[in-house]
């Protein structure tokens, strides 16, 4: 793919009208039949936000996404989308989406796929040509496109998605499993083209399973479970809460009560670990320890990663059947953030 | 966007589609055959026995309406074929997620869906409807009751197969929506034998099946008009010896124009089941 500047929307995006959020929901629900697809959905995306919609498998992501989108009706509850009602068609002018399930009209090529969205999108005529070519630089398909898109393979045509979900400049882009089908550098690609769209104040909602690549790129994240939102969180508040791990001896007992004045202690072991503790206040906790006669032997910081509050949030010890920590299937993962077991 | 431009956007795409995927073409290639066929045949019959007197116009007239027959069917076939893929699969393999989050009602897809479907049926009754009529004008000098509508009334049956097709496909998978597309049509037109057969012998019983049945599916009313106007005129059948006109006409291979009562109701049918059809597709879950 190419540099982020040739990209079809190199023109800066207009400023929205207003500081109203990009999305906001309350109590949004949907059933069929009688299952319960999303129990009552409450959440606000600001604008000019990457935001990550996070949650296992059947929590109802997709759902949410339709229900966002329109492309389904909800059973109760409101919400808006770029300040309309959801379901209005005109909104859906300034959305890009690229569907979990992508495919695209096999018998047309790439370019023509994207000269067909230009028109669906009501672009104006003699912008197309120009956006469609951006587009093919932005996802790397300049070459091939004017293959029909049935000889592409699967992660061309996520490819091919992408550039889709990119027309137009979107205000809003909602992308669904947007690196499901990519290799590790075309991952990285769709990283930096976010980011991109970030700095052009372009919204962008993720619905992701890769916890990792959610960390790295999004600026708030909604974590979802049985149809509901369990927490929603700014991902520098995530990294603004650390803990540390005091490895002492010599004070049996007395640890975990000297450090409970400073956040919510547990030892295991030799380890004693304090959560929620204000950086400035690790050497008092140290002087108050070495004070009850405690030796002190190593003293590490602890920063908690998403998987580690995704998995408390939704009640999960490990990574085992939970989609939302995939981060062992994803290739681009970094090694884990928690840093108890460093060598100080 | 205005509903007609969304309509024509789909409708374009339908178009190129098949285009694409050489349905015209094959159309195209099969009518061209046929037409040739049909003008050597008939030139063959012509230059064996002159086709100057009642009998040889009541036989030709004959072979004619088994050609139109074999229009009517590939029309059929083609309209149910084409169109009951063209919305449910296409939701289950997302095809239609990407298109449906643009600003574009389900309703303007499935009428861009018909629309163009309906110019490549209608086109190739009209352009096949003509050529195989005049190649035999041209070849044997028969003329039929009314050689300019039967195409039309061809390309009406095919609507109807259409649209009950398309909207079964909204909700059904597309072998069984084409499925029970044709087996409805063979059902609608046995009904039309059944009522023939009340109107010849006069049964109540039998002629109101037909009715109802036509009612229910009108595609029999549009072949019996195409069969209809390709029959001979009445004083070709008096003086190629068939003494009852009416009793002739209750052969599956002939028929009576319909009136405009019925032309009315073939039109509002099309409407009805295509609203039908913008309901179920409307609340359908993608």
């Amino acid at each position: 793919m190419s540099d982020i500047a040739l990209g079809p929307t190199a023109r800066p995006t207009p400023a929205p009208a207003s500081d109203e959020p990009t999305i906001e929901t309350r109590e949004l629900r949907k059933e069929f039949g009688r299952i319960v697809a999303l129990a009552g959905l409450t959440m606000t995306v600001p604008r000019g936000e990457v935001f990550g919609f996070l949650g296992p498998n059947g929590a109802g992501k997709t759902t949410a996404v339709k229900l966002l989108l329109g492309l389904s009706r909800p059973s109760a509850g409101e919400g808006r989308l770029l300040g309309a009602p959801l379901g209005d068609v005109a909104t859906r002018r300034r959305v890009g989406y690229l569907p979990e399930l992508f495919r695209y009209q096999g018998w047309m090529t790439a370019r023509e796929v994207l000269g067909l969205h230009c028109e669906l999108a009501r672009l104006p005529r003699g912008d197309w040509d120009r956006e469609v070519r951006g587009a093919l630089d932005l996802v790397g398909l300049a070459e091939r496109s004017d293959d029909r898109t049935g000889t592409f393979s699967k992660g061309m045509q996520q490819r091919l998605g992408l550039g889709v979900a990119f027309l137009g400049r979107p205000e809003l882009v909602v992308l669904d499993e947007p690196t499901s089908a990519l290799d590790p550098v075309g991952r990285q690609d769709v990283r930096r083209i976010i980011g991109s769209l970030r700095d052009r104040g372009v919204t962008v909602f993720l619905n992701s399973h890769l916890l990792t690549e959610v960390e790295r790129i999004c600026d708030r994240v909604a974590i979802v479970d049985h149809g509901r939102v369990v927490a929603q969180l700014a991902m520098a508040d995530l990294q603004r809460e650390q803990g540390t791990s005091v490895r002492v001896t010599g004070i049996d007992g007395l640890a975990e009560k000297v450090a409970a004045r400073y956040g919510t202690a547990r030892v295991e072991g030799e380890w004693l670990n304090v959560d929620a503790i204000a950086e400035a206040e690790v050497p008092a906790l140290v002087r108050d320890l070495v004070e009850q006669g405690g030796a002190i032997h190593a003293v590490v910081p602890v920063r908690h990663s998403l998987e580690e509050r995704f998995m408390t949030l939704l009640g999960v010890d490990g990574a085992d059947g939970v989609d939302g920590a995939d981060a062992a299937k994803d290739p681009d993962a970094e090694p884990a953030s928690t840093g108890r077991q460093a060598t100080p | 966007m205005s509903s007609l431009e969304s309509i024509a956007i789909v409708a374009r795409l339908t178009l190129r589609e098949a285009f694409r995927r050489r349905l015209l073409w094959a159309l195209a290639g099969l009518t061209t055959l046929i037409i040739v066929l049909t003008w050597w045949g008939f030139s063959r019959i012509a230059e064996v026995s002159p086709v100057t007197g009642p009998v040889e116009m009541l036989g030709v007239s004959q072979v004619l309406v088994m050609l139109a027959f074999m229009f009517s069917f590939v029309l059929v076939m083609t309209a149910v074929f084409a169109a009951s893929p063209a919305i449910g699969p296409e939701i289950e393999s997302g095809l239609l997620l990407a298109i449906l989050a643009r600003p574009i009602r389900r309703s303007e897809v499935l009428l861009g869906r018909w629309l163009g479907l309906a110019v490549v049926l209608v086109g190739y009754a009209i352009v096949a409807g003509y050529l195989e009529v005049g190649a035999v004008g041209l070849t044997t000098g028969y003329l039929p009751t009314d050689p300019a509508m039967a195409p039309l009334y061809l390309a009406g049956e095919a609507l109807v197969l259409l649209t009950l097709a398309l909207v079964f496909s909204t909700r059904i998978a597309s072998v069984a929506a084409g499925a029970i597309a044709v087996v409805a049509y063979g059902l609608a037109w046995m009904a039309g034998i059944v009522g023939g057969v009340g109107e010849a012998f006069n049964s109540e019983v039998l002629r109101g099946a037909g009715i109802v049945a036509r009612l229910i599916l009108p595609s029999d009313v549009l072949w019996r008009g195409a069969a209809g106007a390709l029959t001979p005129t009445q004083d070709v059948l008096r003086g190629g010896g068939v003494a009852s006109p009416a009793l002739y006409k209750f052969s599956p291979f002939s028929g009576t124009e319909p009136d405009a009562v019925w032309l009315g109701w073939c039109l509002f049918w099309i409407v009805g089941v295509l609203a039908i059809g913008i309901v179920l597709l409307r609340r359908r879950e993608v």
